[in-house]
């Protein structure tokens, strides 16, 4: 601290400078294998659709690569969009509950249920998943009791339908609604509910008039921390869906790999990216947490 | 607690009350329900490969651990990507955070958003450009373990930044002004005061960026080529049966994460009560 006060501008200098040098490498790296890439793949979305891997390919700018993609794809695009959603909302449901119950609820547990939360991410998302097949099984305990309840017929089935493949992504992907919804609600002071508790006569309406707005900033990065990684999933599709659930995801992907179609694949890869970020925008800016980015 | 409440309304609160609880309390077990089957199937004695269900008990999946050969191999390839990447993204996530949390310069609000896209994209638009840039490269016959690698350390970077950034932004600027004061020199400060009051948050970013990289199918799968990881491992035996071995390393993954969790809260507890004392 001598050298600041004996020659502060020089010293700033220094600071800003070494700020630069500690931002460099990984700025490089983001640059490089982020920033570069999305180039590479909107130059590959415009390649002429003819093109592969043996013969190489040419840049035509052909846009129609986008209309194709769209009218050949649009099932598993809106599927993937539709089932996003409904865990979504399913996740804010069951996050709610639980981030409220952690955040008021639990007293001197919180510590111990917050780790609980993170816990079951650190185990392989695969592994954990195929436990579901297994949990959903035709002979499985879930089936049985809902057979038994003539909930579901006796050849009704949960695996290899939409609902298993909703299920899977509310699972995989309620801890990151659970934590910014936690962050938010754990900030709220305790005073301003007791107040609404004064004002007005139910709980349930002090519920909406206070807690609900305050928490809204967790509510909006919880959804979106959970629709964007939802949408983009097959795992949850694949491994406990059918043929019929097939979604975007696994569609770019065998694509890429298997068809070698590298012009139709980067266009759809193109068309998921620029939907989520309109609906993410609008989103965003329905809800007034525009300082959340 | 207000006196003026009728009885029907205060039973009313009390399940209000309890309600919440026991709600939050089944989602949680709905978290784990997963994992016990998990825990389960590792001790499962499977009658048939095809039929994934729980026929009787053995401890077979855990003495021979590598029966699959191939099992064992991926696993250890993705442990050794994962340390690597791990090293890397923390270290460069680290002097991330130090810089955007410590220093002001031009430029700050792009390099706070370049970190906050990758978090914000899916995951096969990542995979994919990324390959996009591997094939127009010409590296399209050289996937493997370094295009894995470098992809890894990608998505864990943003990850590893934000974690160590809340940790320093938390941190209380009067340590380090009193070190100065005792005439510790910059190198010192950092050394003795910054680092160990920072280091809890290195250390959980690192093991979130870990998992993160351990786990990762999706971005993997694209950029892999003839390589297989274990999650890529375990995407190809769920089309053609399973061998429970994976459930034994799905458990071990568990207990490790979660020993490494427990074992910094106790210490973070012990050093609070030796502060306190």
């Amino acid at each position: 601290m001598t050298e600041v006060a004996t020659q502060p501008p020089e010293a700033r200098e220094r600071r800003k400078l070494t700020g630069y040098w500690l931002l460099l490498p990984g700025a490089l790296w983001l640059l490089l294998f982020f920033l570069v890439p999305f180039y590479s793949l909107i130059a590959t979305s415009l390649y002429d659709p003819e093109g592969s891997i043996l013969t190489g390919y040419d840049m035509t700018w052909a846009f129609g690569n986008y209309v194709t993609a769209l009218q050949d794809y649009w099932p598993p695009l809106f599927r993937a969009l539709w089932y996003g959603a409904v865990a979504t909302l399913l996740c804010l449901v069951l996050g709610y509950v639980l981030a409220y119950a952690i955040a008021f609820k639990a007293g001197r547990w919180k510590n111990l249920m917050l780790v609980l939360v993170i816990a079951p991410f650190f185990t392989s998302f695969l592994v954990r998943t195929l436990s579901w097949k297994l949990l959903l099984g035709d002979e499985g305990l879930i089936v049985d009791t809902l057979q038994f309840l003539n909930i579901l017929g006796d050849d009704g089935r949960l695996l290899a339908t939409p609902f298993a493949v909703i299920a899977g992504l509310t699972y995989n992907f309620l801890p990151f609604m659970v934590l910014p919804l936690f962050a938010s609600l754990d900030k709220i002071d305790p005073r301003l509910v007791e107040a609404s508790r004064d004002l007005y006569a139910r709980p349930i309406v002090g519920f909406f008039k206070v807690t609900w707005p305050l928490s809204l900033p967790g509510v909006v990065s919880g959804t979106l921390l959970c629709f964007i990684p939802a949408v983009g999933d097959y795992i949850n599709a694949q491994l406990l869906g059918n043929t019929q659930t097939r979604v975007i995801g696994a569609v770019i992907q065998s694509l890429f790999t298997d068809a070698n179609d590298f012009a139709i694949a980067g266009a759809l890869s193109m068309i998921l990216m620029i939907m989520i970020l309109a609906m993410v925008l609008l989103y965003v800016r329905r809800a007034g947490t525009e300082d959340l980015l | 607690m207000s006196p003026g409440m009728s009885p029907l309304q205060r039973m009313g609160r009390w399940i209000g009350q309890h309600l919440v609880l026991a709600g939050g309390i089944l989602v949680l077990i709905y978290m784990f329900v997963p994992i016990f089957v998990v825990v389960l199937m590792s001790f499962n004695d499977p009658k048939s490969r095809l039929v994934y269900r729980f026929d009787g008990f053995t401890l077979q999946n855990w003495l021979n651990p590598c029966a699959d050969a191939a099992m064992c191999s991926a696993v250890s390839r993705s442990i050794q990507i994962g340390l690597l990447a791990t090293l890397i993204a923390t270290v460069l996530g680290t002097m991330m955070a130090f810089a955007l949390v410590r220093h002001r310069f031009h430029g700050r609000s792009v390099a706070n958003l370049a970190i906050f896209l990758p978090m914000a994209s899916p995951e096969i638009v990542l995979g994919s450009s990324l390959l996009a840039l591997f094939v127009a490269a010409g590296f399209a016959g050289q996937l493997g373990f370094w295009t894995i690698l470098i992809a890894h350390i990608m998505f864990c970077l943003s990850f590893v930044v934000i974690t160590v950034r809340a940790r320093l932004a938390g941190l209380d600027n009067n340590l380090e002004q009193a070190a100065m004061d005792l005439y510790a020199n910059e190198r010192q400060t950092f050394l003795r005061v910054t680092f160990p009051l920072v280091f809890p948050g290195i250390l959980g970013a690192a093991l979130l960026a870990f998992s993160l990289s351990f786990d990762d199918f999706i971005i993997t799968n694209l950029n892999a080529g003839n390589t297989t990881t274990f999650p890529m491992y375990v995407w190809g035996v769920a089309q053609r049966g399973v061998p429970m071995q994976v459930n034994v390393v799905g458990t071990v993954m568990f207990v490790i994460s979660v020993a490494i969790v427990v074992g910094v809260e106790l210490n973070r507890r012990r050093q609070e009560k030796a502060l306190a004392r």
